[in-house]
């Protein structure tokens, strides 16, 4: 090319083209790059002799190695699960109060209860079970399904309203749309319900009318029935709110929550260990 | 004063330098924008609370505003501006198409940027990263983006030179990929054809993990063929043109061409490791990327060693600093990038913040810098300038840019490895050691660290578009010239 020259600086010919004054240097390719360059290649091409790569027709080469995601995964899960079976197989077939009076046994409970609370439970209850508006409290000794490990166990396993065959069910009776009673009397239990708490005037209708209509459930002076599932309601703690509005609106339209059951999806060993966890925040009977 | 003239031998051609200048406005407008967005939204992640409580200013909704505003809004109009200067140039012909073909993609561009960034605030979104318009914005950028391919390709075959310089290979493959990529990502049935009743939604004609690995291909190939090919044309005009030295070398230069574009298509299953994507595919993402670490360092090599014989420029020139330091932040991501891509790797990093920094470390210190260096270069010339208003307020900018980078990336380094890290530990009894909530409070000083950076990159940003404005009002700011220090000493 007629417009070969030397570049001063660095002694190499430029390649003769020139654009809007811009030059090339016909430099050879770094010799340290083709190289590396090269071993990228040939470790790729290894790569594919060993590990599933390239697709056929109706197939793809497995490699030599024989093995998946899904194989390496299943053995990883596998050995985690080896590792844990020296404390596992010492649950099994132990009641919930027998682990929790075993020292030993307790101590592993726990450590395991607080990730599978942290990782299940609490973007529900909150962390340390503090609960949340529409979330129980698990911290405090008001249970609505009962405090003992027992009750908590059965809670965790099969849920509330879960669509288990074995969940817990209560059902609060919209008694204003089914006209049952009328919007007055409704107005008047919720001044009793405040009256547990100091909060409203307890009227004798009203009084009559709980006494008929939400005792069976929440028991004559309020204090709720574990095995009915009927809240508390002369503690001042509150699930769907407190105050005459937020009682009136679950009188009028009442709310119902949904935990899911977990038998299935944690084990059993693993629910028995959450539920000596939460049966230690602080509430547990 | 809208055109330029050269004399080439025997005829004179007269360049389009309008729709250049229009494009250098937007991009350093949208940089402006796109960085602060960044920085908000930066903030909202270690701050929740400014999330403001409406539905439009939450985290989902600003940050494609961000990721496309300095993506395609800046890097975009960069990449115009860029692309329609050194054509002209290169090949000695005007843009062809004429100025109303020229306007029609610029004002074309910037309709769609607008109608799919409000699209995003009121929740309109294909939910696809980086393809989130939906199918009405997404048709007027594939008739903007033919415009460009005839105006760009028109340019080149009208040329009055016989070789076709390496910078214009690098656009051309820019242009046709992305035409390819967007199209092939955005096969889409609006509802309303079929009797729905919103305008904007639809749906892709994909589904499950052929959906998953078309976006990817995608949207890997958006980084590798907007933000890399793209860019490095502009380098390779930009700084051989600075340093006022000739390329290192021209046979690199068609090698690491032609290596990049074959094997970064390839590259991007690697974004779906250990998902439902077979093996096999997740076999080929990551051996393609291994094997496209030297095509990309083919391109840092041929920048950094223009320099040779001018390496005492970088001194007293902050654009040409600039320039180089985008070019070592490049060869920096296109490292950490195949190494992230080798799946024991991945395994660690992904979901994790690391992926964030890797993105980052080449947006704003490749791309970004690299933009700044050729904004630089370009806003005196098109106004007809003898210089920038200030060279020192340039080297603040860099000074403040780069340490905003820096803050970001260690920020999201250490972040990320301990995300990574906390959600892989097992304690003595062989429980996660962690919940994941334990790993969101343990971010939080980074994230905090991590907005101060682009606080710090806003901030330069703001002191180019100060020093834009005094230039292009014809002010000069009264300055010593830089001197090397061998000179200073010799006075």
């Amino acid at each position: 090319m007629a417009n070969v020259e030397k570049d001063p600086v660095s002694g190499t010919q430029t390649t003769g083209h020139e654009w809007d004054g811009i030059k090339e240097l016909d430099t050879p390719l770094p010799k340290w790059w083709l190289m590396t360059f090269y071993v990228c290649i040939i470790w790729s091409i290894g790569y594919w002799v060993v590990y599933p790569s390239w697709p056929t027709l109706n197939d793809y080469a497995k490699g030599v190695f024989e093995t998946t995601n899904r194989l390496e995964h299943a053995k990883e899960m596998e050995a985690v699960k080896q590792s844990r079976m020296v404390w596992t197989t010492k649950f099994e077939g132990k009641e919930i109060s027998d682990v929790a009076a075993d020292s030993e046994l307790l101590n592993y409970a726990m450590a395991g209860g607080r990730v599978i609370f942290a990782d299940n439970c609490q973007p529900c209850h909150g962390a340390s079970g503090s609960g949340a508006k529409n979330f129980p409290v698990l911290a405090d000794d008001d249970w609505i399904w009962g405090g003992t490990l027992d009750a908590i166990q059965q809670t965790i396993l099969y849920g509330i309203r879960s669509g288990h065959d074995e969940e817990r069910v209560s059902d609060m009776p919209a008694y204003v749309t089914d006209e049952t009673i009328t919007p007055e009397e409704a107005d008047k239990i919720a001044d009793y319900v405040m009256s547990f708490t100091g909060q409203g005037t307890a009227t004798e209708e009203g009084e009559t009318l709980f006494a008929d209509y939400c005792a069976m459930c929440h028991a004559e002076d309020g204090s709720g029935l574990k095995d009915m599932g009927g809240p508390r309601l002369n503690d001042g703690i509150w699930l769907y709110g407190g105050g005459k509005e937020a009682v009136l609106s679950q009188i009028n339209k009442p709310k119902h929550g949904v935990m899911p059951a977990w038998v299935g999806r944690l084990s059993e060993t693993e629910i028995k260990q959450v539920a000596i966890y939460v049966h230690s925040l602080g509430g547990g009977q | 004063m809208n055109q330029a003239t050269t004399a080439t031998g025997a005829s004179e051609v007269v360049y389009n330098e309008d729709v250049v200048r229009k494009f250098v406005l937007a991009a350093t407008f949208w940089g402006v924008i796109g960085f602060i967005a960044g920085t908000f939204i930066a903030f909202q992640l270690a701050f929740p609370a400014l999330n403001l409580g409406l539905e439009w200013t939450t985290f989902g909704r600003l940050r494609p505003v961000h990721t496309s505003a300095v993506i395609f809004a800046f890097g975009g109009s960069v990449l115009f501006a860029t692309s329609f200067y050194v054509v002209q140039r290169t090949c000695r012909a005007p843009l062809f198409g004429g100025p109303l073909l020229a306007n029609f993609i610029f004002w074309g561009y910037q309709l769609f940027i607008v109608l799919a960034a409000s699209g995003y605030v009121l929740g309109i979104t294909q939910g696809k990263e980086y393809a989130e318009p939906e199918w009405y914005s997404d048709l007027v950028i594939t008739v903007v983006w033919v415009a460009y391919l005839i105006a760009f390709a028109g340019t080149l075959m009208t040329r009055r030179i016989s070789h076709i310089y390496v910078a214009n290979w690098f656009y051309l493959a820019f242009i046709i990929t992305i035409a390819m990529l967007h199209i092939g990502n955005n096969i889409t049935l609006p509802v309303i054809l079929f009797g729905g009743e919103s305008f904007a939604k639809s749906y892709i004609w994909a589904s499950g993990v052929q959906d998953a690995m078309t976006q990817w291909w995608y949207g890997h190939n958006a980084v590798g063929f907007f933000l890399t090919a793209g860019f490095l044309g502009l380098m390779y005009y930009f700084v051989p043109k600075q340093a006022e030295r000739p390329v290192y070398s021209y046979r690199l230069s068609i090698i690491h061409f032609w290596a990049l574009v074959f094997l970064y298509i390839w590259a991007g299953p690697h974004h779906l490791h250990y998902t439902s994507l077979p093996d096999w595919t997740q076999t080929l993402g990551m051996t393609f990327s291994i094997m496209l670490w030297m095509p990309s360092w083919g391109g840092m090599i041929n920048g950094l060693m223009t320099l040779s014989g001018a390496w005492e420029k970088l001194r007293t020139d902050p654009i040409l600093r600039f320039l180089i330091a985008s070019v070592a932040f490049y060869g920096m991501s296109t490292f950490e990038g195949p190494a992230m891509s080798i799946k024991a790797v991945n395994g660690l990093s992904h979901y994790t913040d690391w992926t964030v920094g890797h993105v980052h470390s080449g947006a704003l210190g490749w791309v970004a810098f690299v933009s700044f260096g050729a904004l630089y270069y370009l806003v005196p010339k098109l106004w007809n300038r003898t210089r920038l208003y200030s060279l020192r307020l340039v080297t603040y900018h860099f000074w403040i840019a780069t340490i905003g980078i820096v803050l970001y990336i260690t920020a999201m380094w250490i972040s990320g490895i301990m995300q990574g890290l906390m959600w892989r530990a097992y304690d003595d009894l062989g429980f996660l050691q962690y919940s994941f909530i334990e790993s969101v409070e343990a971010m939080h000083p980074y994230y905090v660290i991590r907005a101060c950076g682009g606080v710090l990159f806003v901030l330069g940003a703001l002191i180019m578009l100060w020093n834009f404005i005094k230039t292009i009002q014809g002010d000069l700011r009264t300055e010593d010239e830089f001197v090397a220090p061998q000179s200073a000493a010799a006075e």
